[in-house]
């Protein structure tokens, strides 16, 4: 019986959704900016499943493609931003994104 | 079977998710953050693309997770911070919410269109039919014709990406407190 059963594209695009929205309370709740940052990749690897998924399902190459150019540009994203948060938490001993809200120079 | 990896992977996967959004501990996020991408890999396999998986290890569980966890040592922030204070009231429960909210629409979206999701691409060529190599060979193919440019733009993405890092992360003589009080 449960053999029988195949995971349809639907239910990869439904857990990408899910995960996208763990992402997105992960942004919206935590004050860490490292664990922020990973859930901005969680977002992202959500999205790549999704596009994924859809290849699979229109069989066409470009979602897997674009899967591709997303990995590169995440890595660009998480050198940047890691440096960023290097760079200001030097100076300061509290990890927190409400310290930063004064952005004066 | 295919079921089975399936549910597997989507075990790991939300686990994952879950660790990296309720664990205190930066150190035991980012180990969570490698379950789900690993997760997230094993998903790629089983929907053939064998290319994608393995980029997806080599960059985000080799390289991205291990610069996290650099981070976070480099910073001195590796201890459980405390997350039952929260300054703004409201702001779980409203983020929580609106996140609920968010899936179901997208969730609705899917079921209401599955249904038009039908095959109209070019193919797929996977390695089921023998060739073991195909599905890289059809990645290759479509960056290095249709998409050069966007790839010859990534190299200089990376390129600035790297020295604006070095520039940013650099210690300077005239470091000073953005508060104004030196360190």
């Amino acid at each position: 019986m449960l053999a029988t059963i195949a995971p349809t594209s639907t239910w990869y695009l439904i857990l990408g959704a899910v995960l996208f929205g763990i992402g997105m309370v992960g942004v919206l709740v935590r004050r860490n900016p490292l664990i922020m940052f990973m859930s901005i990749e969680l977002m992202l690897n959500a999205v790549n499943l999704t596009f994924v998924a859809l290849s699979t399902q229109l069989t066409d190459i470009n979602g897997q493609t674009a899967v591709f150019f997303v990995l590169v540009v995440a890595a660009a994203e998480v050198v940047v931003g890691l440096g960023i948060i290097v760079a200001i938490m030097r100076r300061r001993s509290e990890v927190s994104v409400d310290d930063l809200s004064a952005l004066k120079g | 079977m295919e079921l089975f990896v399936f549910v597997c992977a989507a075990a790991m996967v939300l686990a994952g998710a879950l660790g990296v959004v309720l664990r205190s501990n930066p150190v035991h996020a980012a180990l969570s953050l490698v379950l789900t991408l690993f997760g997230i890999a094993v998903m790629f396999v089983s929907q053939q693309a064998e290319f994608l998986a393995a980029v997806q290890v080599v960059v985000y569980a080799g390289a991205i997770v291990v610069l996290f966890l650099f981070v976070i040592m480099l910073l001195g922030v590796d201890r459980a911070e405390n997350l039952k204070t929260e300054p703004l009231g409201i702001q779980r429960p409203l983020a929580i919410v609106l996140s609920l909210g968010f899936v179901a629409l997208l969730v609705a979206t899917i079921l209401q269109g599955r249904d038009s999701l039908n095959m109209r691409g070019d193919g797929l060529s996977t390695a089921a039919n023998g060739d073991h190599d195909a599905n890289i060979r059809q990645i290759a193919r479509s960056i290095f014709s249709d998409y050069v440019v966007a790839f010859e733009v990534t190299s200089v993405l990376l390129i600035v990406a790297v020295v604006g890092t070095v520039v940013l992360a650099r210690k300077r003589k005239s470091d000073k407190d953005i508060t104004g009080v030196s360190a």
